[in-house]
C-alpha cells in the first residue's frame, strides 16, 4: 500500500460519522443555519459568518480537535470541540457564552505561560494567532509557573524552529503530511518533553525536509518562521502585497510577494489560493526570488571593445573544453573576467548598432542568415513581439526557443496524433483518475506542487504507476514502480499495447468512433510480446502484463510524462506510444483521463502558443500554409518567408557552417542548455554578430557583440501560460535596476530602428493583438484573466474558468479522429562500450533551475544545493573505488568535467546521472547533439561516458 | 549489519499483520517484536518499521518515543521499574527506590556496569491497592518490603 494511504485522521469527519446526504438545519447563536451534509459546527458557523477561534485547525486541513479552543456549548454535559463535531438536525449551538469564554481564556493563558518572552512571529510577520487570542483575552500567562525552556533549531537554511513557541497543535505535521505529502514532521517524546520532530528527530537542516515552507505557512504561533533572506521580516501591513505567479516551473503557482517599496526588495512570499496550487509552494517559489536583487544584475547596455576581437569566450569556465577549473566562487560568472572586454554604452548607441548590424547582415547575406532565440521564461507578449520581429523584420522563420530542448518531440507527436500540442486535462485532473501513469518525470523535483496533487491522489486511492530508469521520489507513493533500461521505452510501451490488444482490454467503441490507424498499430505491436520486450527493456514480462492490465482495465486513466520520454532521438516515437495507449483504451475526454506532458518552463506553453517556433505562427498555424501566411502578411503588412525556419539545434549547426551570421538571443543561455557545449562554443564564436538580451552576464553573453540589460520576471507585467493551459498575469513587484528596460520595449525599439515601427503602449495591447491572431485565446483579456487567470480555450471567459478537459467528442484533426502512429524500436545513438562503459542520464534537482542563472544567485537555493553531484550506483562506486564526496572525472567523446560523487541506488548499475545546472561541471559538455528526426530535440537522456577517480591534484584544487 | 527480523519473528509479524485492516495498526506490536530481538528501538529499527509499514520515519519515531516500554537506548538484561505515583509514594515507594539504587549502585534511569539491570521509575502501573510495587521485566511484585526487594534483586543480579 502506498505511503499516505493510511490517513491518520479521517477526512471529513462528519461525513464518516454521520453519512447523511441531506443538509441539516441547526441554530448557531440564534441564527438558523442550513449546513451542508457532513459539515462540522465550525464549518457551518464559518459559512454563516460566525468566527470561532481555533488553533489546531485551518480550512486547508482535516480537523483533529486537539487544541480545544473552538469549544462551543451545545447544551450537553460538557463543551464540544466545534471543529470535529458534526452538525446534527435541530442542534442549538452557542459559540460565545461566559462559560465558553472562560474556558478559552484559561486555555490561552495556559498556552501563553510557556511561550518565549519574545514571540518569533510577533517580532517578524506579527500574525501569531495565539498572540492575537492572548490580546483578546488580555492574558499573558505570567501568573502561572513556566516550564524549563525548550530548545530551538536553526539548522535549516530557510526556516527557524522555536520549540518553546510550539503548542503541539499538529498543523505543521498535517501540512507536511496531508498537504505536501513530504512526511517529514512528527511528534517525539511524551508529556512536557514532547516536541515536533523531523524524521528521526534530527535537526531540521539534516532531515529529509525539502524546505517547501508549508509548515510555517500553517503554524499558528512563532514555532516555525521564515528566516530573513533580503531584509528583516516585518508585518505584512507595512509591506506592499503584489499578487503574481511563480517564475519557475510550468505549474505556475499563484503567490503573493510582500515587497518593501522604499528599499525595492521582496521580503517574503506567501502562497495564494488558486485552482493551480491551493496556496502551496515549493522551495523555489517561496525562497528563490532574491536573484533579481543580485549585485551582478546588468544595468547598462554593453558593447564589446575592439581589442576583444575576434570574439570568443572570456572566463575560464567558458573557455575551457574541460568545463572549467573548480575555483572558489566559480559557480557564477566572475565579472572581472568578462567586464573588461565591454564598455558601457547609451541605449541609443547600443540599439542603433544592433539594428545596423542585423540589417546589414540581412541585406548582404539574405534573411536566412539571421536567427533569433527567444525564451520560455519570457511572457506571451514578449514571445509574440520577438517572433514578429524575426518573421516580419528579419524576414525569416529562424526563431525558436528552449521548447526544442524539452517537449518538442511530445508536441510533434501530439499534433500528429490528436491535432493539438497542449494537455488534454489539467494535472489536478488526477483527482478523478483510477490509474495514473507517471513516466520519465521526477515530479517532486521538477513540478513539486503538481507532485503534491499526485501524492494526494495516491493517498485517496489512485494507483500511480511510475516508470523511469532512475527512481524518482514520487515512486515512494506508487502502486508500482517499473525500472526499465534507459532508452528502451518504445519496446516497453509496444509490449503494453500488445497485451492490451491481445487481452482485449481495448475500448472498441472509442476506437471505432474517434480513432484511425488501429490496424497499423496492431500489426506493429503484434511483434512485441512481453517476452520479446523483456530482454530489451529489462522488465520481467509478467510485470509488463500486470502494468498493461492495470492501465487497460482502469475506468479512467491519465498519463503524465516529462523529459524522460521526450529527450531522446526517438522522443517522438516514445510520445506516439503513449498517445496510442490513451487512444486504444479510450482514456481521453472524460474526467480522470487524458494526456499531460508536464511543461518545464513557466511559459513554455505560452511561448509556443505565441509562435516562438520556426514552423508555426501563433496558435500552431503552419507557416507553410498559404492561407494562414496570407492572413499574417495582411495583419503585419509585410511579405513573409514561406518556408519553415531552423530549430535551435539546426541554428547552432548553421552558425558552425557559416550559414547563420547574425543572432539575437533573448533570455536564452544556449551555452549551458544545449547539448555538446564544445560545439556550441565554436558556433557562438563563429557568428558575425551576436546580441544577447538578459538580466545577467550569462555564459552565452561572453560571446556577444552587444549585451542589452533586460528586466527580470519580478519587474514586469505580462501573461504566462502554465502546463494546464492556464493563462495567468505576472505582476511587477520591483523596479528594474539602473537603465534596464522592458523586454518588449527593447524588441520594439530594434524593430523600429530596422525600419518596421512597433509602437506598442502596453503588454495588454500586445496581448490583444496576439489574441486576435489566435483561435484558442479568443475572449481573453487582462480584465478577464484577473487574479487566477483562465484556461484556454475558454468559450465564455467572463463567466467560467475555461475548459479543463478537452476532446470529449473528437479531435481537432481533419477527420476529427485521433491517429495512432506505430513506433518501431530503435536503440539510442551512442551506446556504452569498453572505453565509455556508463550511460549518462541528465536532468534537474529540486533547488535549481536550468542553467542556474537565477537559482545560483538566490541565496537560499544555492545554500541548500551548492554543488553538482554525479549519482553513482553503490556497485559501480565499489568497482570505481569512490565514495560520497570523492571527485571524479567524467568523460564522453565530446569533453570531460570533474565533479563530486553521491552514491545512491536511485540510479541503476551501469548508469550515472548528472544535473545540468552547474556551469563549473556542465553536464552538457558531455551530452550528444544527435536529434530526434521529427521534434528535433537532442538526446539529453542518453550518451556513453567514462568515470574515473580525479587525480589528487584536482581534488586538492577544489578545496 | 542491517537490521532484519529473524525468520520466526517474521512469521509472527505476518500473523500480526493479518489481524488488522491497515499496516499502520501493527506499528506497536511490530516495534515490540524488534525490541525483543534487539533489546531496544534504534533509529535503524524505526526506519525499518516505517519502510515495512509504509509509514513515515517521523511517525514511527513518535510512537517509539511516546511509550515508556520501548527502550530508546541499550538497556540491561533485566528491567526494573519502581512505581512512584501517589498511592505507591504514600506507601513508601521512595524507600524502595532508594534501596534499589543503593543495592545496585546506580541511579534511576541507569544500567549496572555488568549490564544486568536497568533501574527506572514508572508512573502509575495500575496496582494502586498493593503499593509499594515494582515491575521486573513482565512481572509485578506488590506489597513490597525491603527484604522482599533484596530477594528480587538477588535474583536479577545473579
Amino acid at each position: 500500500m502506498p505511503r499516505g494511504k493510511q490517513d491518520r485522521y479521517s477526512s471529513r469527519v462528519g461525513e464518516k460519522l454521520f453519512p447523511v446526504s441531506k443538509p441539516v438545519t441547526l441554530t448557531i447563536d440564534g441564527k438558523t443555519v442550513s449546513a451542508k451534509p457532513g459539515s462540522t459546527i465550525w464549518d457551518a458557523a464559518r459559512e454563516a459568518g460566525i468566527d470561532i477561534p481555533v488553533l489546531c485547525h485551518s480550512p486547508r486541513l482535516d480537523p483533529v480537535g486537539v487544541c480545544r479552543m473552538c469549544v462551543v456549548d451545545i447544551g450537553g454535559r460538557v463543551l464540544a470541540a466545534s471543529c470535529v463535531r458534526p452538525c446534527e438536525e435541530g442542534m442549538n449551538v452557542v459559540t460565545k457564552s461566559e462559560k465558553v469564554e472562560r474556558h478559552r481564556s484559561m486555555l490561552t493563558e495556559l498556552l501563553m505561560s510557556d511561550q518565549p518572552e519574545t514571540c518569533p512571529k510577533e517580532s517578524t510577520t506579527g500574525d501569531s494567532e495565539l498572540a492575537a487570542l492572548a490580546r483578546a483575552y488580555n492574558v499573558d500567562g505570567s501568573r502561572l509557573p513556566r516550564g524549563a525552556a525548550r530548545s530551538s533549531d536553526t539548522s535549516s537554511k530557510v526556516i527557524a524552529v522555536n520549540h518553546q513557541a510550539c503548542i503541539l497543535c499538529d498543523r505543521c505535521v498535517r501540512g507536511c503530511d496531508d498537504i505536501q505529502h513530504n512526511d517529514v514532521i512528527g511528534r517525539t517524546g511524551k508529556g512536557y518533553t514532547t516536541q515536533i520532530g523531523f524524521d528521526l528527530n534530527q535537526p531540521m537542516g539534516q532531515s529529509s525536509c525539502v524546505s517547501c515552507g508549508e509548515c510555517l505557512a500553517v503554524c499558528p504561533t512563532g514555532a516555525l518562521v521564515n528566516k530573513p533572506i533580503s531584509l528583516p521580516i516585518v508585518p505584512r501591513k507595512s509591506l506592499k502585497q503584489v499578487d503574481s505567479v511563480c517564475p519557475y516551473c510550468g505549474v505556475g503557482c499563484s503567490l503573493t510577494y510582500n515587497v518593501d517599496e522604499s528599499k525595492n526588495r521582496i521580503v517574503y512570499t506567501d502562497g495564494r489560493p488558486s485552482p493551480v496550487n491551493h496556496s502551496r509552494l515549493c522551495v523555489k517559489g517561496r525562497y528563490g526570488w532574491d536573484y533579481a536583487q543580485h549585485e551582478q544584475r546588468l544595468t547598462h547596455p554593453l558593447i564589446r571593445k575592439s581589442e576583444y576581437y575576434p570574439r570568443g569566450p572570456l572566463s575560464p569556465e567558458v573557455t575551457s573544453s574541460r568545463g572549467g577549473e573548480h575555483r572558489k566562487g566559480s559557480h557564477l560568472v566572475r565579472y572581472e573576467d568578462v567586464l573588461p572586454a565591454f564598455r558601457q554604452a547609451s541605449w541609443d548607441e547600443a540599439l542603433d548598432l544592433v539594428a545596423t548590424r542585423l540589417k546589414g547582415i540581412r541585406d548582404t547575406f539574405g534573411p536566412g542568415s539571421l536567427a533569433g532565440f527567444g525564451s520560455a521564461k519570457c511572457s506571451n507578449e514578449e514571445a509574440y513581439v520577438f517572433q514578429k520581429l524575426v518573421r516580419a523584420v528579419f524576414g525569416t522563420n529562424n526563431v525558436d526557443h528552449c521548447t526544442r530542448l524539452c517537449h518538442a518531440s511530445s508536441v510533434a507527436a501530439l499534433l500528429e496524433g490528436i491535432g493539438s500540442g497542449a494537455v488534454t486535462n489539467t494535472f489536478a485532473g488526477i483527482e478523478d483518475a483510477d490509474v495514473a501513469l507517471l513516466i520519465g518525470t521526477n515530479t517532486t523535483a521538477n513540478h513539486p506542487v503538481a507532485a503534491t496533487f499526485f501524492k494526494q491522489a495516491a493517498a485517496r486511492g489512485t494507483k500511480l504507476i511510475v516508470i523511469d530508469p532512475r527512481r524518482p521520489d514520487v515512486a515512494n507513493y506508487a502502486h508500482q514502480y517499473v525500472r526499465l533500461r534507459n532508452s528502451t521505452d518504445v519496446a516497453f510501451y509496444n509490449a503494453m499495447l500488445h497485451v492490451i490488444i491481445a487481452e482485449n482490454l481495448v475500448n472498441e467503441a472509442y476506437i471505432k468512433e474517434y480513432t484511425s490507424g488501429f490496424d497499423a498499430l496492431k500489426a506493429e505491436v503484434q511483434k512485441w510480446s512481453p517476452e520479446v520486450a523483456e530482454p530489451i527493456c529489462g522488465v520481467p514480462a509478467e510485470t509488463i502484463r500486470e502494468v498493461a492490465r492495470i492501465y487497460g482495465k482502469a475506468k479512467s486513466a491519465i498519463t503524465f510524462w516529462g523529459m524522460g520520454i521526450s529527450q531522446h532521438t526517438h522522443g517522438t516515437d516514445n510520445a506516439r506510444c503513449l498517445i496510442a495507449l490513451c487512444l486504444v483504451t479510450g482514456n481521453c475526454g472524460r474526467p480522470g483521463t487524458g494526456l499531460h506532458p508536464l511543461r518545464g518552463q513557466n511559459n513554455v506553453q505560452g511561448a509556443s502558443d505565441a509562435g516562438l517556433i520556426p514552423m508555426m505562427y501563433p496558435d500552431y498555424q503552419r507557416v507553410t500554409n498559404p492561407e494562414v501566411r496570407a492572413r499574417f502578411e495582411k495583419a503585419w503588412g509585410v511579405p513573409l518567408d514561406p518556408n519553415a525556419g531552423l530549430t535551435v539545434t539546426e541554428i547552432t549547426k548553421g552558425a558552425l557552417e557559416g550559414r547563420i551570421k547574425g543572432m539575437y538571443c533573448l533570455g536564452e543561455n544556449p551555452f549551458l542548455s544545449d547539448p555538446n557545449v564544445n560545439k556550441v562554443r565554436k558556433a557562438l564564436s563563429a557568428l558575425d554578430f551576436l546580441v544577447v538580451q538578459d538580466i545577467f552576464l550569462t555564459e552565452t553573453a561572453e560571446f556577444a557583440d552587444v549585451i542589452l540589460p533586460a528586466t527580470s520576471y519580478l519587474e514586469k507585467l505580462g501573461t504566462y501560460t502554465n502546463t494546464d493551459r492556464r493563462v495567468q498575469i505576472g505582476r511587477p513587484a520591483l523596479k528594474p535596476p539602473g537603465e534596464a528596460r522592458l523586454d518588449w520595449e527593447i524588441v520594439s525599439e530594434i524593430s523600429t530602428r530596422m525600419g518596421y515601427p512597433m509602437k506598442y503602449q502596453s503588454p495588454a495591447e500586445i496581448f490583444n493583438e496576439l489574441v486576435s491572431m489566435t483561435h484558442e485565446y479568443r475572449g481573453l483579456t487582462y480584465e478577464v484573466l484577473g487574479s487566477t487567470g483562465r484556461l484556454w480555450p475558454a468559450p465564455d471567459p467572463a463567466a467560467d474558468d475555461g475548459l479543463q478537459i478537452l476532446f470529449d467528442d473528437g479531435f481537432p484533426t481533419p477527420n476529427r479522429r485521433g491517429k495512432m502512429v506505430p513506433a518501431a524500436f530503435e536503440p539510442p545513438r551512442e551506446t556504452p562500450d569498453e572505453n565509455y562503459p556508463f550511460v549518462l542520464n541528465t536532468g534537474r534537482v529540486l533547488e535549481h533551475w536550468h542553467t542556474g542563472t537565477m537559482t545560483r544567485r538566490s541565496y537560499a537555493l544555492n545554500a541548500i544545493a551548492p554543488e553538482a553531484l554525479i549519482e553513482v550506483h553503490p556497485e559501480d562506486a565499489m568497482k570505481l573505488g569512490v565514495h560520497n564526496g570523492d571527485r571524479v572525472v567524467v568523460t564522453s567523446r565530446r569533453g570531460s568535467i570533474t565533479l563530486a560523487v553521491t552514491v545512491t541506488t536511485r540510479t541503476h548499475e551501469g548508469s550515472v546521472f548528472i544535473p545540468f545546472h552547474f556551469r563549473e561541471a556542465a553536464a552538457n559538455v558531455l551530452t550528444i547533439d544527435e536529434i530526434d528526426p521529427f521534434g528535433k530535440i537532442p538526446e539529453f537522456k542518453f550518451c556513453a561516458v567514462r568515470v574515473e577517480r580525479a587525480p589528487e591534484s584536482s581534488a586538492a584544487a577544489a578545496e | 549489519m542491517t537490521f532484519a527480523l529473524s525468520d520466526e519473528r517474521e512469521r509472527t509479524l505476518q500473523e500480526i499483520l493479518s489481524r488488522y485492516p491497515t499496516k499502520m495498526a501493527a506499528t506497536i506490536p511490530f516495534l515490540h517484536l524488534c525490541q525483543e530481538q534487539h533489546g531496544w528501538v534504534s533509529d535503524e529499527i524505526c526506519e525499518y518499521v516505517a519502510k515495512r509499514l509504509d509509514l513515515s520515519a517521523a511517525h514511527v519515531k513518535g510512537v517509539a518515543t511516546f511509550y515508556s516500554l520501548f527502550n530508546k537506548e541499550p538497556v540491561g538484561k533485566h528491567q526494573v521499574w519502581v512505581c512512584r505515583t501517589l498511592p505507591c509514594a504514600l506507601a513508601g515507594a521512595e524507600n524502595v527506590l532508594k534501596h534499589c539504587e543503593k543495592r545496585l549502585g546506580i541511579h534511576a534511569g541507569e544500567t549496572t556496569r555488568d549490564g544486568k539491570v536497568t533501574l527506572r521509575t514508572a508512573e502509575c502501573l495500575a496496582s494502586c491497592g498493593s503499593g509499594p510495587m515494582m515491575q521486573v521485566d513482565r512481572d509485578y511484585y506488590e506489597n513490597l518490603t525491603l527484604a522482599e526487594v533484596d530477594k528480587i534483586l538477588d535474583r536479577v543480579t545473579r
